[in-house]
């Protein structure tokens, strides 16, 4: 294919992603080249999702659509790349000392946060909320403090619209006491009315967070260190340790206007209709285009700019539509929303619901026969947002005041939107397209419709209408809507689980050909395995059985990056001899592995080769220990604090209850992993409500606490029952645990689970205490049975030479050790070599380093 | 080269083998024999042989247990990014054994 054609588009922001996507998507002829070019050192990311960094999102989750896209023919993308200038003459841009010819120019800059020019803005302390690296380092900064000081960390957000509300929920999720300081006399001024603005200041003062409308910002001023550390307002001082400004932005104009592009009265390119600026094939979109006389600074008119220069690219005619202003916001736990008209004007009315004590405010703005939508403000509680959005201009079909009143009795969102209306504002898509894709692209589960239209896959807020249209349109088909685990069975892990019981099912063939097709994939198999494995049904390593497991099941051991495994002996409520400390030390010692104590209370020996670990696990298990189920959806650990018999404070002995714990539910198979913990009294030195199942000390017994996770989205565990007495309680636990094994879905933790059982956390309650579904006797049967059938794996493999045979190297070279293993030694322990060391010809062991035995 | 009697094999589970220096992964599945590289391309570890084997339609596949990419194993090509392949080996059965050759399959037979 040759290209004949070279664009180049200045900024990799959200924009320039959708630009290039459609250009890819819709240049068949090839005639294209494209070069992006960024100053950023990630490809584009989800600007909109931002916030999410602050609750453990990796910035990598961030990343914007198929990684594929800058890999392909005719794509090129240039990270850390800063364009300097532009030269609208030669047709040329300048990027590090290099220089590249254009046939078409895209400026899709974006904007910068604007930051009042008020003395000490620059101050150490002082963040913007604009990238990832933005965020990382407010992050970093507040870790620091907190560490530092033994209060607190002080902390205010310049600006209430909805980035300041949005910087002020990060700060406060940090555990940061904030200020949110704003100018204007109400928050969020360009979004609410007045009176939406009031529900809103008192939700959000309600959260803890302190607002201070009608003040403003005069100085910020150093401590001792030189950092940050008051603020000067018009009305006083406040003592500070970090500021967010997130006063607005200013669009990214300065290429532009060196280039002598016209700009903006209030900066920004000025573009036409066709997003063209003022030089011959220079375009410009996104938040840096001044079109129809100004800035847009939200995401989807910008990716409807981008379709509209790719059209011209290709020869089209698109035109810019203008664009819907919606938003929609979520923080800490308070909606607010605003489309069309937020204030009546001249032949419209305001129809108002409010109900101060709730914080619940919320308005429509409609034609005066009350007939048409024009648009709403909707604070504390917007789940009617997404119906009401797409009817801006339409027929509003039912009185406007069912619409208001309190959620539960308003209409449901609704599927029968006409073709037209916009259900995404950010991508543009509407009710029709997300129809098309499941009755003219078969798109049959939401993750396909997201693929295919694009809906949803910005700020989200549309996902519950998305869903509700792609349900109605499937029934309408006759779809049965699919919970299918994957392409080889119909039915979801509880199903299955409930059917492979009662049939008595015994092996993978007979499950796939009575209920399934194919040969399954990595994603049934160990399903069924794990089904199997907690029915009972023999051992992990049993010819049928073994082709089932995930390599880490299979050796019984944790694969790591390259390739070796590693060794966690069970060490039941953490609690260790120093006798079994040294055959642990020895055998790392022998076999020249890495040691690391895990989070989880025991020791992680890591660097085994799959042909050592069976010498590894004879001794192990020579010395009393058992397979520590590191590598298994199964039971973990059992954290344990060190209780009464030697904590001052310690109420009850919670190593006791640990250690019995660990013993009773080891080898618990289950459709995730487990976790439990027990501290020995309030003070909670065990962090058992971050477990599944945490159980903490009281003068009267135990409470038990369940549903807790650590991980992605970290959970506290709740209130399950309190002062139970020791055999109540581990039956309740028993009863907890086994109707979570049968029931919950494959890889979801306990915390979703409760929420998703019926009655949600009360439901799990009646079933467990109450047994309000008559199953307690089965689920107690079903635990005896496990703990009666417990046998320890590795013991049983050493004794079986068959299963033995299975730990080589190579089936033809057994003991041959793979040879692309290379290690170097870091703190005096060995660790995998990286690319660089091997290339480099650093210091680098082979396969074999230090083995002694 | 003979690498390995067929009955040392358990069906739809693969080893790890030595071929002139080269590890190569070999599955048994429905009585037939693949060989492919034993180098995982998104990884670069040696783990294919670990991988869980089983279908997408009509290919017999084998999951990376890495990062758990699907390769076809006639093809070698990978199911969720079709740029990547795995090397495919020459194999067969003879005599109750499997032997594989490191000549490069490029169309699957
Ligand atoms: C070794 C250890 C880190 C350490 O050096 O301390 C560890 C290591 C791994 N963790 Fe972990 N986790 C370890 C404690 C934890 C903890 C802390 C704890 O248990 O107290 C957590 C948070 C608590 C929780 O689980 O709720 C934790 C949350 C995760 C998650 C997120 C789970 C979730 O619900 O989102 C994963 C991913 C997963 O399981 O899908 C994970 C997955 C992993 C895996 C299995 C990733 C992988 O596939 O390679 C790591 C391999 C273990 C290995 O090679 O041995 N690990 N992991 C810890 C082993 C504890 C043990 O003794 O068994
Ligand atoms: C926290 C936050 C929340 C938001 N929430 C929403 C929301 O809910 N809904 C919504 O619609 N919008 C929201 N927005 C706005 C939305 O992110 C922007 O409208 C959108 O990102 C604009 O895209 P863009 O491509 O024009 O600019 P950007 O995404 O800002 O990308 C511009 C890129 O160009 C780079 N660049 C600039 N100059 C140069 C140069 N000379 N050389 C090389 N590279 C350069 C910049 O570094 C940047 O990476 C939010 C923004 C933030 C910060
Ligand atoms: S939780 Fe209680 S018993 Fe346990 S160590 Fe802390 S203070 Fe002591
Ligand atoms: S409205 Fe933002 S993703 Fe659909």
């Amino acid at each position: 294919m040759t290209r004949t054609k070279r664009l180049v588009v200045v900024g990799g922001g959200m924009v320039a992603q959708r630009l290039v996507e459609a250009l890819r998507d819709r240049d068949t002829g090839g005639t294209w080249s494209v070069d992006v070019f960024t100053e950023e050192s990630r490809p584009p990311y989800d600007r909109v999702a931002l916030t999410t960094f602050f609750s453990g999102r990796d910035p990598d989750d961030l990343l914007l659509g198929d990684a594929g896209l800058w890999h392909q023919d005719g794509v090129r993308l240039h990270t850390n790349s800063r364009v300097r200038a532009v030269d609208t003459e030669s047709r040329q841009v300048h990027v590090r000392g290099r220089v590249y010819d254009y046939d078409a120019l895209v400026l899709a800059t974006g904007s910068s946060a604007f930051v009042p020019p008020v003395p000490g803005a620059d101050l150490p302390g002082s963040f913007v909320y604009r990238t990832v690296d933005d965020v990382a380092e407010l992050r970093a900064w507040v870790e620091h403090r907190s560490a530092e000081h033994d209060r607190p960390v002080r902390g205010a957000v310049v600006g209430g619209g909805l980035l300041g509300l949005e910087a002020a929920g990060a700060l406060q999720a940090m555990g940061v006491g904030t200020t949110v300081v704003e100018l204007a006399p109400r928050l969020m001024a360009l979004q609410v009315d007045e009176g939406g603005g009031e529900a809103l200041r008192r939700l959000i003062t309600g959260l803890g967070i302190d607002v201070r409308t009608s003040t403003a910002t005069a100085a910020l001023r150093s401590g001792r260190h030189g950092r940050l550390a008051r603020m000067d307002l018009d009305g006083g001082k406040l003592p500070v340790d970090v500021v967010v400004f997130a006063a607005g932005v200013r669009p990214r104009d300065e290429l532009a206007r060196e280039a002598g592009l016209e700009v903006g009265e209030r900066g920004g390119v000025v573009v036409d209709d066709h997003c063209r600026a003022s030089a011959p094939d220079v375009y410009a979109v996104g938040e840096v285009a001044c079109v129809h006389g100004r800035c847009w600074g939200l995401v989807g008119p910008g990716n409807t700019m981008a379709e509209v220069v790719v059209d011209r690219l290709l020869g089209g005619t698109a035109t810019f539509p203008g664009a819907d202003t919606s938003t929609k916001l979520k923080l800490l736990g308070v909606d607010v929303a605003s489309f069309g008209e937020v204030v009546a004007g001249p032949g419209s009315l305001e129809v108002v619901y409010a109900d101060p004590v709730a914080g619940v405010y919320k308005k429509l703005v409609v034609s005066d026969d009350a007939q048409t939508l024009l648009g709403g403000v909707l604070v504390g509680d917007a789940s009617a947002y997404a119906s009401l959005r797409p009817m801006v201009g339409g027929a509003l079909g039912a009185d406007p005041t069912s619409w208001l009143l309190p959620a539960g009795s308003a209409p449901a969102p609704s599927g029968d939107l006409p073709d037209e209306a916009g259900v995404c504002s950010c991508n543009n898509v509407t009710a029709g397209t997300i129809r098309a894709a499941v009755t003219e692209h078969g798109c049959t589960d939401l993750a396909e419709v997201k693929a295919c239209s694009r809906a949803g896959t910005s700020c989200g807020s549309c996902l519950p209408l998305v869903k509700t249209l792609m349900t109605t349109e499937l029934e309408r088909a006759g779809v049965a809507v699919s919970n299918a685990l994957c392409e080889h069975f119909d039915v979801s892990r509880a199903q299955l689980f409930d059917i492979v019981r009662v049939a008595g099912l015994r092996t993978f063939t007979e499950v796939v050909e009575r209920h399934g097709r194919g040969k399954g994939c990595d994603i049934c198999r160990p399903v069924v395995a794990s089904i199997l494995a907690s029915l009972g049904q023999g051992h992990v390593l049993d010819a049928d059985q073994a082709r089932l497991q995930d390599t880490n099941d299979h050796v019984m051991a944790n694969l790591q990056k390259d390739g070796s495994y590693s060794v966690v002996p069970r060490v039941p409520g953490g609690e260790i001899t120093p006798e079994g400390l040294l055959v642990i030390g020895q055998v790392a010692q022998d076999f020249g592995l890495y040691t690391k104590i895990t989070g989880g209370q025991r020791i992680d020996l890591f660097g085994a080769r799959v042909e050592q670990l069976p010498a590894i696990w004879q001794r192990l298990v020579d010395a009393g220990f058992e397979s520590g189920h590191a590598y298994g959806k199964a039971v973990r650990t059992v954290k344990s604090c060190v209780g009464q018999t030697w904590c001052r404070y310690g109420v009850q002995d919670s190593v006791g209850l640990a250690v019995a714990l660990e013993l009773r539910y080891r080898g618990l198979r289950a459709p995730h992993k487990i976790k439990l913990g027990v501290s020995g009294c309030a003070r909670e030195c065990a962090e058992a409500r971050s477990k599944d199942v945490g159980v903490i000390a009281t003068e009267n017994g135990w409470n038990l606490y369940v549903g807790g996770n650590g991980g992605f989205t970290p959970r506290h565990a709740r209130l399950l029952a309190e002062d139970l007495d020791t055999d109540t309680l581990v039956r309740t636990v028993d009863r907890f645990l086994m109707y979570y094994v049968r029931t919950a879905d494959r890889l979801q933790r306990t915390a979703p689970w409760v929420d998703a059982v019926e009655g949600g956390l009360d439901g799990v309650r009646a079933v467990v205490l109450e047994d309000s579904l008559g199953i307690a006797a089965d689920l107690d049967a079903a635990m005896a049975a496990h703990v009666a059938g417990y046998e320890d794996e590795w013991a049983a493999t050493l004794r079986d030479p068959e299963k033995l045979a299975r730990f080589v190297s190579f089936v033809n070279a057994p003991d041959t050790p793979d040879p692309s293993l290379a290690y170097v030694l870091e703190r005096g322990q060995r660790r995998p070599a990286t690319e660089q060391e091997r290339d480099g010809g650093v210091l680098v062991a082979g396969p074999t380093l230090e083995v002694r035995s | 080269m003979k690498v390995v009697d067929v009955d040392r094999l358990v069906p739809e589970r693969g080893v790890a083998v030595l071929v002139d220096g080269h590890q190569v992964a070999v599955f048994l599945v429905d009585g037939a024999v693949y060989a492919v590289s034993h180098r995982d391309p998104f990884s670069g570890a040696h783990v294919m042989a670990r991988g869980i084997v089983g279908s997408s339609g009509d290919r017999v596949t084998v999951a990376s247990p890495m990062y758990k990419q699907v390769f076809d194993l006639a093809s070698g090509a990978c199911l969720t990014e079709p740029d990547v392949r795995l090397p495919v080996w020459r194999a067969r059965i003879e005599e109750g054994a499997v032997h594989v050759d490191l000549v490069p399959v490029l169309e699957p037979a």
